[in-house]
């Protein structure tokens, strides 16, 4: 019978490093200088943080943040006309659509008809952006808006007219080559 | 060469009453400051600010944190013993609090037509006093770990109590060669034997030792796995709110204490370099600035060493601090014999 082979079973256990005193000295003392000069090194440079509530980091201009819905510059009327390919594209499923028909007296949108409700669903979204690939007249796009905190879920559900409203750009852009 | 103290005069009782209070009171009022620049200047040496919130440039940071941890509930688990679990970090805060008395601030001086020796007291044993309060505060670790009365608290007590009997012995060792050299040991009288030359120099080894010892003993980085903190086994696993807090004020108290020991055995105590002699009163704040430095070093060195093992822990303080200590301590007596 053949003695038990360890083969790849045998672990080299990492002792500490040999060398003796002499060795052990030098690394304690000598090495340890080198890693001071290092650490000094950071308070020389200062500090990296980014102080958030008083400067934020800017975004890139492709940067997904909240939706925001558009009207036209010279008409003033929405750009949605209700057709619900953002709710058929979201895979978070958080877009709300009714569409109604437009009437020569409530003309909302350009189309035939316009979203009467538009609800997106903000605790549920996940910023990947589909709605504003699947939009074929660029009425939803993504903003740059990244603090959407609130207190309660409901808060969360944004409304038309919340979308609509000209958002306050309250995050800086990241500038060319930066 | 004299074994006993230079003290040779009476102090009254209320001049050693009010000593120990203003001692008491000051180092006490230094404490926080020394936490809140311990966590100011670590973040700087990351990279990042460190608190700077509470306050301006969060210097009520402390503030908060000791309100916060006064509000604490008192739990216990409820296989403490009692007693001892209450009593073990009074033990700590007092032995660490008791070694302050050693620190000499300034020389005697003439207030109010009295002789104030501008330390807690000047003793005859001098260093022994320290190494014999720090070897009562090792039951402050044990019993806090063993009252404790759970399994993680008892195996980072015995870690604990391992550190720190294996580099008291290499501290003690580079003390001896200090006061081989100054022939005393009184801790004014090894003050006023560096007038020429700061022991610093001609013990340099023994400084380092020294320095790497207490590191140790006052369980900082990089020998802090006593407390360990990602690791979460240390002798006060169990505690929290006020008795908590009573070991962190122990263990800075301790810090203070090594970096004063240093300040009056190597760096020269109350005296300046290149012949300068400041009228009297200036003293206590050449050692207070002294410490600071020995303090600011203290924490760069825990920004920068990373925790050890605890097999290299044992290997590097009986293998290699502890020969160290014995060949500098042998080659100092030969030295200073012939």
């Amino acid at each position: 019978m053949t003695p038990y082979d360890p083969g790849s079973d045998v672990i080299e256990v990492i002792r500490a490093p040999g060398g003796g005193a002499a060795r052990g000295a030098y690394r304690v003392f000598g090495e340890t200088l080198r890693g001071l000069k290092t650490t000094f090194g950071r308070i020389v440079e200062g500090p990296t943080t980014i102080q958030y509530p008083e400067e934020k980091t800017p975004v890139y201009p492709r940067f997904r943040g909240r939706h925001r819905l558009h009207r036209f510059d010279d008409s003033g009327l929405e750009k949605c006309v209700g057709c619900s390919l953002c709710a058929a594209a979201c895979p978070a499923d958080c877009i709300r659509v009714v569409a109604a028909e437009n009437t020569p007296e409530n003309r909302v949108s350009a189309g035939e008809r316009y979203a009467a409700v538009y609800e997106i669903n903000l605790s549920r979204c996940i910023f990947c952006g589909y709605c504003e690939v699947a939009c074929p007249f660029d009425a939803i796009t993504m903003g740059h808006d990244y603090e959407m905190s609130d207190y309660t879920r409901s808060d969360l559900i944004f409304t038309k007219e919340m979308l609509l409203a000209e958002a306050i750009e309250r995050t800086p852009l990241r500038r060319e080559g930066e | 060469m004299t074994l006993t103290a230079a003290v040779d005069y009476f102090e009254p009782w209320w001049v050693q009453l009010v000593k120990a209070l203003l001692i008491f009171g000051v180092i006490f009022a230094v404490l926080p400051m020394i936490i809140i620049y311990e966590r100011k200047l670590l973040g700087r040496f990351q990279g990042r600010y460190g608190p700077n919130r509470v306050g301006p440039y969060g210097l009520m940071q402390p503030l908060a944190e000791i309100v916060k941890f006064a509000v604490k509930e008192p739990f216990r688990p409820t296989t403490s013993v009692g007693f001892l679990y209450r009593v073990a970090p009074m033990v700590a805060i007092l032995t660490a609090v008791a070694s302050l008395a050693l620190i000499p601030y300034g020389d005697v001086q003439h207030i109010f037509g009295q002789k104030v020796g501008l330390y807690g007291i000047d003793v005859s044993v001098g260093p022994l006093y320290v190494f014999a309060f720090g070897g009562i505060s090792f039951y402050g670790i044990m019993l806090g770990g063993w009252a404790s009365g759970s399994k993680y608290a008892f195996l980072g007590a015995m870690r604990g109590a391992a550190q720190l009997i294996s580099y008291e012995v290499s501290q003690g060792l580079a003390l001896v060669g200090v006061l081989i050299t100054a022939g005393t040991l009184s801790v004014t009288g090894i003050v006023h034997a560096q007038a020429g030359m700061w022991y610093f120099i001609p013990q340099f080894a023994g400084f380092l030792i020294f320095m790497t010892a207490s590191f140790a003993e006052t369980n900082r980085a990089p020998f802090d796995l006593v407390e360990a903190d990602s690791e979460i086994v240390g002798y006060f696993t169990e505690y929290g709110g006020t008795a908590f807090v009573a070991y962190l004020f122990a263990e800075y108290t301790n810090m203070i204490v090594v970096s004063g020991l240093a300040t009056t055995l190597f760096l020269g105590g109350w005296l300046l370099p290149f012949g300068i002699h400041p009228p009297g009163w200036v003293d206590p704040f050449v050692v207070l600035a002294k410490m600071f430095l020995v303090l600011t070093f203290f924490i760069w060195v825990r920004a920068t060493l990373p925790r050890l093992r605890y097999d290299q822990l044992m290997s590097f303080g009986w293998k290699i601090l502890l020969p160290l200590a014995t060949l500098n301590l042998l080659v100092t007596a030969v030295l200073v014999v012939r």
